[in-house]
């Protein structure tokens, strides 16, 4: 694995030294894109380029916008975070969570540059930090396995066990006990963001164990196969993944950038940008979408998603609404309250019908 | 359904591209030629086996195509490392980074792009066995040529005269040479069936395994690949138990992880390098066991005039 980032940073500073001869050009405004991965990734990385795309789309010859992909999580940001501010650039996004420290470094040495962080919670006079609702996505994901389950068994296969992933988690397992109390939900920890053969291994485990609705939080269109075969039902995640599994996939959740990205960059072209700010959008805005429907659910269970979802704009719904108890029990947002987005990012524990407990 | 079937046939599916990128590094490292591009070429036969099915629509054009695909590229360290005699270990990591940027470039337009998974078998009467029949009778045609192949393999470093010319040539190229055995030409043959079958390990991942392709989806097979061959210190039935235990291993973490076994993930993914790391120690214990079977001179290079 050290290899391949051996690989990236050479080709990287090929990039960055091919970015450094081109000439500046002084009227459209620069708008930069560090991505992590490469852009076919069919995922992630995919949904940013789409934003990127959308962008140029709308604004026209107004911005100029240039992206540097595969790009890794350590010190190697740092140098295209600088190379890309000194060449002129005057809006920056960073599209993964794990820029985070080496964009506060060059953040300071560029203060006329702005900066925006996908994920992070780290913001500054020229760093904003901009975040998807994922919870909303993975509430309508539960609403449907809630429903769509025989079993009564929830598959969901997690990458890392932090914080914005185990809401996830915890969220389906709200959106399907709304509509099925019985609900029980089985996660598998992979331990890493993309592996294909791993994923599809928790996925047949999960599916063998009995989960028949399996929901995930890793990168590869694997566990979609997995459901195919077997005959039970998945949901995608970043991109629709319905070509992997016409039957499985039920629905998934998927990002549009481009709303976010356009209204950004017209608050730098009229001057109204500014820094210390934390935006988090959801269904509403259409940051956060719902992969298309299968067919296969019945119109009555399509009806009780599309009351949610439209409770979710209108806002009268709240995934972390309380009663909540933790799965030893413990009550951990009382009735009546909701829990606070300031604990999102310290959210370390399972509701009540997840099995086993958090990996500390 | 006792969840002790699915996870040995899962254990097989993850084992068997290991078993053949892994049996055919070791005919390579005995003829004593290390190619460490065992991954780069995995990654080759991935999009290329991917790539010919899609378009022919059937499997066996994909397994050859992967097969070929691999033994073009580990032409090029052949031709590298046998004739220009560039240093083997930089060559083979050259040849990996090369695998890993020509299978993304070429593969760009296959992402997304389904295609149909290789079916398993059914062998009328043996495979409706209850348990049994699920146990050995219902994998791809592919799990049992890897069967074919250890015996194959097996066959030939021990009992063939071929064998015993590739084993002294990877023991001492200039004895073998003085007694006019064809050390290029062995070692050219050996370097290819190890690109055909690390292609066909690719092939396996991007046609059985997830049948689909994406940059990258060896993940790191072809390392451990290469790992077993010393876990297993150069002998194909070594080599096979290790990479099925492996296998085992890495489909134990998540059965006991979806019981909810109170064990940290971590821990658990920790377990199949743990246990390579923990046999290897057992091994190196006594360095006569590794000294014995490793091929004295894997690794260097050999010119007919030294």
């Amino acid at each position: 694995m050290q290899l391949s980032k051996t690989w990236k940073t050479i080709s990287l500073c090929l990039a960055t030294g091919i970015m450094a001869t081109a000439p500046a050009v002084a009227e459209p405004l620069k708008v930069a894109f560090v991505y992590l991965g490469p852009r076919g990734d069919g995922g992630w990385t995919q949904q940013h380029d789409m934003g990127r795309l959308g962008l140029e789309k709308a604004m026209g010859d107004k911005i100029k916008t240039t992206f540097v992909e595969n790009v890794p999580e350590t010190a190697d940001s740092e140098r295209v975070f600088r190379q890309l501010a000194a060449d002129g650039n005057k809006l920056i996004f960073a599209t993964s969570f794990g820029y985070m420290e080496p964009l506060q470094k060059v953040a300071k040495l560029f203060p006329d540059v702005k900066f925006e962080h996908v994920n992070g919670f780290k913001t500054a006079a020229n760093i904003v930090v901009y975040e998807p609702r994922f919870e909303e996505g993975f509430y309508l994901i539960g609403t449907l396995a809630g429903q769509m389950t025989k079993s009564n068994t929830l598959g969901f296969i997690g990458s890392f066990p932090i914080p914005s992933v185990i809401r996830n988690i915890d969220s389906m397992t709200l959106g399907a006990q709304a509509v099925n109390p019985k609900v029980q939900t089985k996660a598998i920890w992979v331990n890493t963001w993309y592996d294909p053969g791993k994923e599809r291994q928790a996925a047949d485990t999960l599916i063998a164990e009995g989960a028949d609705n399996v929901a995930q939080n890793t990168d590869s269109p694997a566990s979609i196969q997995a459901a195919e075969e077997k005959g039970t039902y998945a949901f995608s995640i970043d991109a629709d993944m319905s070509s992997f599994g016409k039957k499985a996939q039920l629905s998934g959740t998927t990002e549009d950038w481009s709303g976010y990205y356009i209204a950004e960059t017209k608050k730098v072209l009229d001057g109204s940008w500014t820094g210390n700010r934390h935006t988090r959008w959801g269904i509403k805005e259409g940051m956060v979408v719902m992969a298309p429907l299968n067919p296969a659910i019945p119109p009555a269970a399509v009806k009780v998603f599309e009351d949610k979802k439209a409770a979710l704009i209108a806002g009268t719904l709240n995934p972390f609404a309380g009663p909540i108890k933790d799965n030893t029990g413990k009550e951990m947002v009382a009735a009546g309250a909701t829990m606070p987005e300031a604990t999102f990012n310290s959210l370390n524990w399972y509701v009540a019908g997840i099995d086993g407990s958090v990996p500390k | 359904m006792n969840p002790l079937v699915p996870m040995i046939a899962s254990t097989v599916v993850a084992a068997t591209p290991l078993i053949y990128a892994a049996l055919g590094e070791t005919v390579v490292e005995r003829s004593g030629v290390l190619n460490l591009g065992i991954e780069g070429m995995m990654l080759i036969g991935a999009v290329a086996g991917f790539a010919a099915t899609r378009a022919s629509g059937s499997d066996t054009v994909g397994f050859i195509a992967a097969a070929g695909a691999g033994v073009a590229l580990s032409l090029v360290f052949g031709f590298l490392t046998i004739n220009l005699q560039t240093n083997q270990v930089a060559t083979g990591l050259a040849l990996t980074l090369f695998g890993i940027g020509l299978s993304a470039f070429v593969g760009h337009n296959l992402a997304g792009l389904p295609v149909a998974r290789l079916a398993p078998i059914t062998i009328p009467g043996l495979t409706a066995i209850p348990v049994v029949g699920d146990l050995l009778f219902h994998y791809d045609i592919m799990v049992y040529l890897s069967v074919a192949l250890y015996l194959g393999v097996l066959w030939f470093l021990t009992r063939s005269r071929a064998g015993l010319t590739l084993r002294a040539i990877g023991e001492s190229p200039a004895v073998a040479h003085a007694i006019g055995k064809p050390v290029v030409g062995t070692r050219y043959l050996a370097v290819m069936f190890g690109g055909a079958t690390a292609g066909i390990a690719g092939a396996y991942l991007s046609l059985v395994q997830t049948p689909m392709w994406v940059e990258g989806m060896s993940a790191g097979k072809g390392w451990i690949a290469l790992a077993l061959v010393v876990f297993g210190t150069w002998k194909p039935t070594r080599v096979v138990i290790g990479a099925y235990l492996f296998g085992g291993v890495t489909q134990f973490q998540l059965f006991a992880q979806g019981f909810g076994l109170p064990i940290p993930t971590e821990f658990l993914s920790m377990l199949p390098y743990a246990a390579t790391v923990i046999v290897l120690v057992i091994i190196c214990r006594d360095p006569k066991t590794i000294l014995l079977n490793q091929p004295a001179s894997l690794g260097h290079s050999f010119h007919s005039a030294a």
